[in-house]
C-alpha cells in the first residue's frame, strides 16, 4: 500500500535561507497561491525522499517567534497549530537556521517545541559557518535540545543528503498518538527565560571565533555611510532604471511585433468578420499589450531578487526609512514604489516585504500614482504634438521638462496622498516602528533567482493575463456593438456601444476640456493605460495605430486645444483607469472596498487636476 | 538589576553616538515613547536579541538626525531607531 503524502514545514526566521532550502528540495515543483482569506503568498513545493516517500513542504512566511504580530507571522502560528483554515497539520516542522547566527532560531525552536510537532532543526548554510571558524557540537545540541538535528548547505547539490536520510528515517516511526500542545503566548518575562535558555545552550554547544564576517563590515562601511551610501543607492537606482528602460526596449519590441504578425497572420488567414476581428483585436492585440510588459517585470525582479538574495533590500530600508518617514512611509515601501516607475502591478506585489498592514496598504494605495511606463507613449504622443521643442534657459529642452515635471507630479502627489492617510489613519493604528535586521552579505545563487523570477513571471501572466483577457473581451464588444449599418462610410466604432458611453459621458467630461472621442478612448485605455493612444488614433480614423503616432498627433494638434492637451497630460498623471492594477488592488488587500477607494481617489485627482489645468489654460488663453 | 560595580554611567542606547560599545543593563520600554505598548516592544526587542547581559555597538547612523542606527548586537546586526532604542538601557 502507498504511504500517504508526508506533509513537512519549514518556519525559521527571517533571513534563515529557508526560501533557499525550499528551492533545493523542491526545485521548480512549486505551488504558489494565497491563503485564503489573506493576500499572505503560500508557496508548497514538491519531493520524493530517497525511500520514495511522496512529500509536500510549505515554506511558511518568516518569524521571530509564534506571536503573529502580522498577517505573515499568524499563518505561521495558526499552520504549526493545525489551526489555518483548510490546511492539513504538518507531519513534521523544520526548524531552518543561519548556522552563522543561531540565538534567534533557538529561542524560537524553544518556543515551537511547545506545540507539541515532531521537529528537525536544520542548520543550514553550513559551509559559511564552518568557513568562518564556527564550530557546532550537533549531538549535543540535539540532545540538550531534544529535537534532532541536521547540518545542510541548500546551495550545494547533495547538501540536504542528511536532511533527506533524517526525514526518512523520522517519517517512518512518527508516532500516531494525539500530540500534546502546551503553547500560548509567552509573557515578557518567559520570552526573556527562552532566550537565556537559548543562550547558555548556545554556549555549551557552538564555538564562536572573535572574528566577524569582515566582508560584510567592509561593505556596510560604504553602503551604509550617511551620504556614501545615498550616493550608492542613487547609483543602483539609476543603474536599474536604464536596465529597465534600455534592456527591456528591445524584448518589448520583439514581443510587439511578434503579437502584431500573429494578429495579422490571423487577419490574413480567416475570412473578413466578427471571429476574425475577436481575435486580432480583442483577444491578441488586447492580451498582447499587456503581456508586452514581461520584459520589465522580469528586469525589475530580477534587481529585486539579486538585491534581497544579497542582502541589500534591508539596507535600503534603512537608508530611506527618516527620508521617507516625512510623508508617513515606512523605510521598507521604498523599493515597491520603486517597481512602480515600471508597472505598479509588480510594485503592488512587492508590497509584501512590508509587514505592517497600514504601511503595506498605503504603499499600495500610492504605487499607482508612480509615473509607469505605460503612460510614457501617451505623454510622448501628447508632448510632441502640443509641446515646442524650443530651448528654455538657453539649455533645457521644454519638452523634456515637460516630461520630468510630469513624473515629479506624480512623486509629489504620492506623497501628499501618503501624508493625507497617516493623518486621517494614525488615531486608530500605530505607525510601526522600524526594527530590522541586516543580514549578513551573501552571495546571490543562480538557481534561487531563476526559481524566483519564473514563479513571478508565471503569477503575472496567469493572474494578470486572465484578467485583462476578460476584460479584454468585454472592451472588444464594447467597440464592435452594433456593427455600422451597410453602406455606413463613418468609422465603425462611431456606431458602438463604445460611442454610444463615450458620448454619454461627453457632458461630464466637458468641465475638463475632454470631447466625446477622448472619452471612448479612456474605454480602452482601462485595460492598458497606452491602449489610449491606439484607440485615438482608431476614433480619428487613421490607420496604423501606435505606429503612425507622429501622424495622429499631427491629427490631434488640428483638433484639439492646447488647454485640452494640458488636461489630457493632467489626467493621465492620476490616470485611475488600469484594470490590471485595480485587479491586482484587489487581490493584494483582499478586498473590493480597497480598490474601490484606489478608483475613486485618482478618479476624483484626476478630475480635479485636468479641471484645474484647463481652466488656468483657457483664462491664458491657450483655448 | 542594577550593576553597581560598574563605573560607568547607565544611559539608555537611543542616545548613543557612532562607535559606542556597552552591555545592556536592562529593558525600560516606559521611557521610550514608542507608538508599541510597553509590552509589545519589549517583545519585540527580545526577540531581535536585544537581552540582558548582550553586547552592542552601533555600527552605522542614518543621515537624518543620525537616524535610525545599525547596531551590533553580539553576532547579529539590527537597525533600530532611536525611540526605540531608548527602552534599551546599556553601560
Amino acid at each position: 500500500m502507498e504511504l500517504p503524502l508526508l506533509h513537512l514545514a519549514l518556519v525559521g526566521t527571517p533571513n534563515s535561507g529557508k526560501t533557499s532550502l525550499f528551492n533545493a528540495l523542491t526545485g521548480s515543483r512549486q505551488k504558489v497561491a494565497n491563503y485564503p482569506g489573506v493576500t499572505v503568498e503560500r508557496k508548497e513545493g514538491f519531493f520524493v525522499t530517497p525511500l520514495g516517500r511522496q512529500v509536500s513542504v510549505v515554506d511558511l512566511p518568516g518569524t521571530y517567534s509564534l506571536r503573529g504580530r502580522s498577517p505573515d507571522e499568524e499563518i505561521t502560528r495558526d499552520f504549526v497549530l493545525g489551526k489555518a483554515t483548510g490546511e492539513i497539520v504538518p507531519d513534521l516542522v523544520l526548524c531552518v537556521a543561519d548556522s552563522t547566527n543561531l540565538r534567534l532560531t533557538i529561542r524560537l525552536l524553544l518556543e515551537l517545541k511547545r506545540t507539541g510537532r515532531p521537529m528537525i532543526l536544520v542548520l543550514n548554510m553550513f559551509d559559511i559557518a564552518s568557513r568562518r571558524g564556527i564550530t557546532v557540537d550537533v549531538v549535543r545540541l540535539a540532545k540538550e535540545l531534544g529535537v534532532p538535528v541536521v547540518t545542510s548547505i541548500a546551495v550545494r547539490k547533495g547538501g540536504t543528503a542528511d536532511l533527506l536520510a533524517l526525514t526518512d528515517e523520522i517519517s517512518a516511526k512518527l508516532a500516531t498518538e494525539p500530540q500534546e500542545n502546551s503553547w500560548r503566548a509567552l509573557s515578557v518575562s518567559e520570552l526573556r527565560s527562552t532566550q537565556r535558555e537559548a543562550d547558555r545552550i548556545i554556549a555549551d554547544c557552538v564555538s564562536l571565533p572573535a572574528r566577524p564576517d569582515t566582508w560584510t563590515a567592509r561593505i556596510d562601511a560604504v553602503v551604509l555611510h550617511p551620504v556614501g551610501g545615498l550616493i550608492v543607492l542613487a547609483l543602483i537606482l539609476f543603474f536599474m532604471f536604464q536596465a529597465v528602460f534600455a534592456w527591456a526596449q528591445p524584448l518589448m519590441d520583439l514581443l510587439k511585433s511578434g503579437f502584431d504578425a500573429l494578429g495579422e497572420f490571423v487577419h490574413a488567414t480567416l475570412p473578413e468578420g466578427l471571429f476574425q476581428s475577436f481575435l486580432q483585436d480583442g483577444a491578441i492585440s488586447g492580451v498582447g499589450s499587456v503581456i508586452v510588459f514581461l520584459p520589465q517585470i522580469i528586469i525589475i525582479f530580477l534587481f529585486i531578487l539579486l538585491l534581497e538574495d544579497f542582502g541589500y533590500m534591508a539596507r535600503a530600508a534603512f537608508l530611506m526609512d527618516r527620508i521617507m518617514g516625512g510623508a508617513g512611509l515606512h523605510g521598507r515601501a521604498f523599493i515597491p514604489l520603486l517597481s512602480s516607475f515600471a508597472c505598479a502591478i509588480p510594485g503592488i506585489m512587492a508590497t509584501r516585504v512590508i509587514d505592517n498592514k497600514r504601511d503595506r496598504l498605503t504603499t499600495i494605495l500610492i504605487s499607482p500614482l508612480m509615473t509607469c511606463s505605460a503612460r510614457i507613449p501617451v505623454y510622448t504622443l501628447i508632448i510632441s504634438a502640443f509641446i515646442p521643442a524650443k530651448d528654455v534657459w538657453g539649455f533645457i529642452n521644454l519638452q523634456g521638462l515637460v516630461m520630468f515635471g510630469l513624473y515629479a507630479a506624480g512623486i509629489a502627489s504620492a506623497l501628499a496622498v501618503s501624508f493625507v492617510i497617516k493623518f486621517f489613519m494614525i488615531r486608530d493604528y500605530a505607525p510601526a516602528p522600524f526594527m530590522l535586521e541586516l543580514p549578513d552579505y551573501k552571495m546571490p545563487r543562480l538557481k534561487s533567482i531563476v526559481i524566483g523570477i519564473y514563479t513571478r513571471a508565471k503569477m503575472f501572466l496567469v493572474r494578470a493575463g486572465t484578467t485583462i483577457f476578460s476584460m479584454m473581451v468585454l472592451i472588444w464588444f464594447l467597440a464592435s456593438f452594433p456593427q455600422p449599418p451597410a453602406g455606413a462610410t463613418e468609422p465603425a466604432i462611431d456606431f458602438s456601444l463604445a460611442a454610444m458611453i463615450g458620448k454619454a459621458l461627453a457632458p461630464l467630461l466637458a468641465p475638463v476640456g475632454f470631447n466625446w472621442q477622448i472619452a471612448v478612448a479612456l474605454i480602452p485605455g482601462m485595460a492598458a493605460r497606452e491602449v489610449a493612444v491606439a484607440a485615438l488614433g482608431t476614433v480619428y480614423a487613421i490607420e496604423g495605430g501606435k505606429e503612425a503616432a507622429e501622424q495622429i498627433g499631427q491629427v490631434l494638434a488640428t483638433k484639439w486645444s492646447l488647454a485640452t492637451a494640458l488636461s489630457m497630460l493632467a489626467w493621465y498623471i492620476f490616470a485611475p483607469q488600469c484594470a490590471s492594477t485595480l485587479a491586482v488592488i484587489r487581490r493584494e488587500t483582499g478586498s473590493w472596498a480597497w480598490m474601490g477607494v484606489t478608483f475613486t481617489y485618482m478618479l476624483v485627482l484626476a478630475y480635479a487636476a485636468s479641471f484645474v489645468t484647463y481652466n488656468v489654460a483657457l483664462a491664458l488663453g491657450a483655448g | 538589576m542594577t550593576d553597581t560595580t560598574d563605573t560607568r554611567s547607565h544611559m539608555p542606547l537611543g542616545l548613543a553616538q557612532r562607535g559606542y560599545t556597552g552591555v545592556i543593563q536592562h529593558l525600560a520600554a516606559k521611557q521610550a515613547g514608542s507608538a508599541l505598548s510597553d509590552v509589545e516592544l519589549e517583545s519585540r526587542l527580545i526577540e531581535l536579541g536585544f537581552v540582558e547581559g548582550a553586547r552592542v555597538e552601533v555600527l552605522h547612523e542614518g543621515l537624518v538626525g543620525r537616524d535610525p542606527i545599525a547596531v551590533r548586537v553580539d553576532s547579529i546586526t539590527i537597525a533600530v531607531r532611536r525611540r526605540e532604542a531608548m527602552a534599551i538601557i546599556v553601560a
